[in-house]
């Protein structure tokens, strides 16, 4: 048998309580049989706290793994273009692209891609200049997390992989968008071209808002460089209200500013409540895919979708979706320039280059009413099928 | 975003009811519906209150 064996730190003198069950039956804790601990040692949550951070799901951030790139897997568009989600705004040119990771310690924690940038113009000295890379968090989704987010004492923390190879202190700055708009950058350092693992908790504050509804929340700022036009003496240890001039410390370096080519690569970024960072919550591609297309969705080329004719030059029609959208969406094509699309009726067919938009959306729903006018010669309500030749549609419901 | 060619889409037959506006939104030809819960709906309304844009009628 195994000895017991109890021994006071030299530095403590607590007293350790060990409480016997209240019951007749045994019960056995099992100890790890390694180097390990119950609980690290650098932690103060409970036990009870950690497991249930560790369980379940918990990563509030959308796509933290970068598995989804609907709209492509490269783009050059300030915006929304490339990784699901997460959006890269400049007024520099950079080249923003859902990047394969194939080794390194972000490959060996799990993640096989990552958000890089690449800019492809100089970041000079002018104060305007700004590289972003953020995403947009719904507000409901925090103000029904379980952050207690009006008291000092509740915390959520963020916490992600992160390579530049630009070495130098940058931040981590979640921009609250409800109320009075608040920020708090926490800074990290990087050494050039190196995987970092960053962790930093927030706790709350009394002016923190976050509306029970579908707009913006929180705009989770991983971003490279703003310009003094920017940025302050904004604290970096506590939230302070948001001005145009005050998100973010001064930059102590000009991420991009040697030339082309500077890089910035994040994954794994993780918004969880609690003021531990917990293991990246691993999602399969199919459940982050479905979590993405509450934004963005696209169809097939060479549908057809089924309607009906409304009086001679309207083709009205069903749009079906995979997961209701987050609100009415904007509706493109792929393609550019003269793109038709084909009315097929009853006794023939009929081109229109003209846009289609949609007529109702009901929030929840999974179908939508939609028309494409610019027709001509249609029988007013007549079955009416349109068809997507080449030009397939593009549903965009993001933040 | 830089929108151009911002033009109201013809009333709905049924409720005579413009429901959404065509665009062009970083180059892209786009239909965006009349929603403010929509984030180009709301940056054409936030441009056409700084002046940098109008919205033509309808054809």
């Amino acid at each position: 048998m195994a000895k017991v064996k109890i021994q006071g730190h030299a530095s403590g003198t607590g007293i350790l309580t060990v409480t016997a069950p209240n019951t007749s039956t045994d019960r056995t804790i099992t100890l790890p049989d390694s180097t390990d601990t119950l609980i690290g040692a650098a932690t103060t949550d409970a036990l009870t706290t950690r497991i249930n951070a560790t369980g379940g799901r918990k990563n509030i951030v959308n796509n933290g793994a970068f598995q989804i790139a609907q709209r492509g897997t490269s783009s050059t568009v300030s915006g929304y273009g490339s990784v699901d989600r997460w959006k890269s705004v400049n007024n520099v040119g950079v080249t923003h692209t859902q990047e394969a990771i194939t080794s390194g310690d972000a490959y060996d924690a799990g993640f096989r891609h990552a958000f890089k940038l690449t800019n492809t113009a100089t970041v000079d000295t002018a104060a305007s200049h700004y590289v972003s890379c953020y995403q947009y968090i719904e507000a409901q989704d925090l103000a029904t997390s379980g952050w207690d987010y009006t008291d000092a004492s509740s915390y959520i923390t963020i916490s992600f992989w992160i390579k530049s190879s630009v070495a130098g202190t940058y931040y981590v700055n979640p921009m609250t968008e409800d109320g009075t708009q608040k920020v708090y950058p926490q800074s990290f350092s990087l050494s050039a071209a190196t995987w970092t693992k960053v962790e930093k908790s927030y706790p709350g504050h009394a002016d923190l808002t976050f509306n029970n509804d579908t707009g913006r929340g929180m705009a989770l700022h991983i971003s490279p460089f703003y310009g003094t036009d920017f940025t302050s003496g904004v604290s970096t240890s506590a939230w302070s209200t948001y001005a145009s001039g005050d998100r973010f410390p001064d930059f102590a370096q000009r991420w991009g500013s040697a030339g082309t080519g500077a890089t910035w690569e994040i994954t794994g970024v993780q918004l969880e409540l609690g003021s531990v960072a917990t293991d990246f919550e691993h999602r399969s591609y199919g459940e982050e895919l479905a979590l993405c297309q509450r934004y963005f969705q696209y169809g097939s080329t060479s549908s057809t979708y089924c309607g009906f004719s409304n009086g001679s030059s309207q083709a009205y029609f069903t749009l079906h979706l995979t997961t209701p959208l987050r609100t009415t969406p904007t509706l493109t094509r792929s393609g550019s320039g003269t793109r038709n699309w084909t009315a097929v009726k009853h006794n023939g067919n009929n081109n229109s280059t003209a846009d289609p938009s949609v007529v109702t959306y009901e929030a929840g729903a999974v179908d939508m009413a939609c028309r494409q006018t610019g027709h001509s010669g249609l029988s007013d309500m007549y079955a009416t099928n349109l068809y997507t030749g080449s030009y397939y549609i593009i549903i965009d419901a993001e933040l | 975003m830089v929108i151009t060619n911002a033009k109201y889409a013809e009333a709905t037959k049924e409720e005579n009811e413009t429901k959404s506006i065509y665009a062009t939104i970083d180059g892209v030809a786009s239909s965006v519906p009349m929603d403010t819960a929509n984030r180009h709906y709301a940056e054409i309304l936030k441009q056409v209150a700084d002046g940098d844009i109008t919205i033509a009628e309808a054809d």
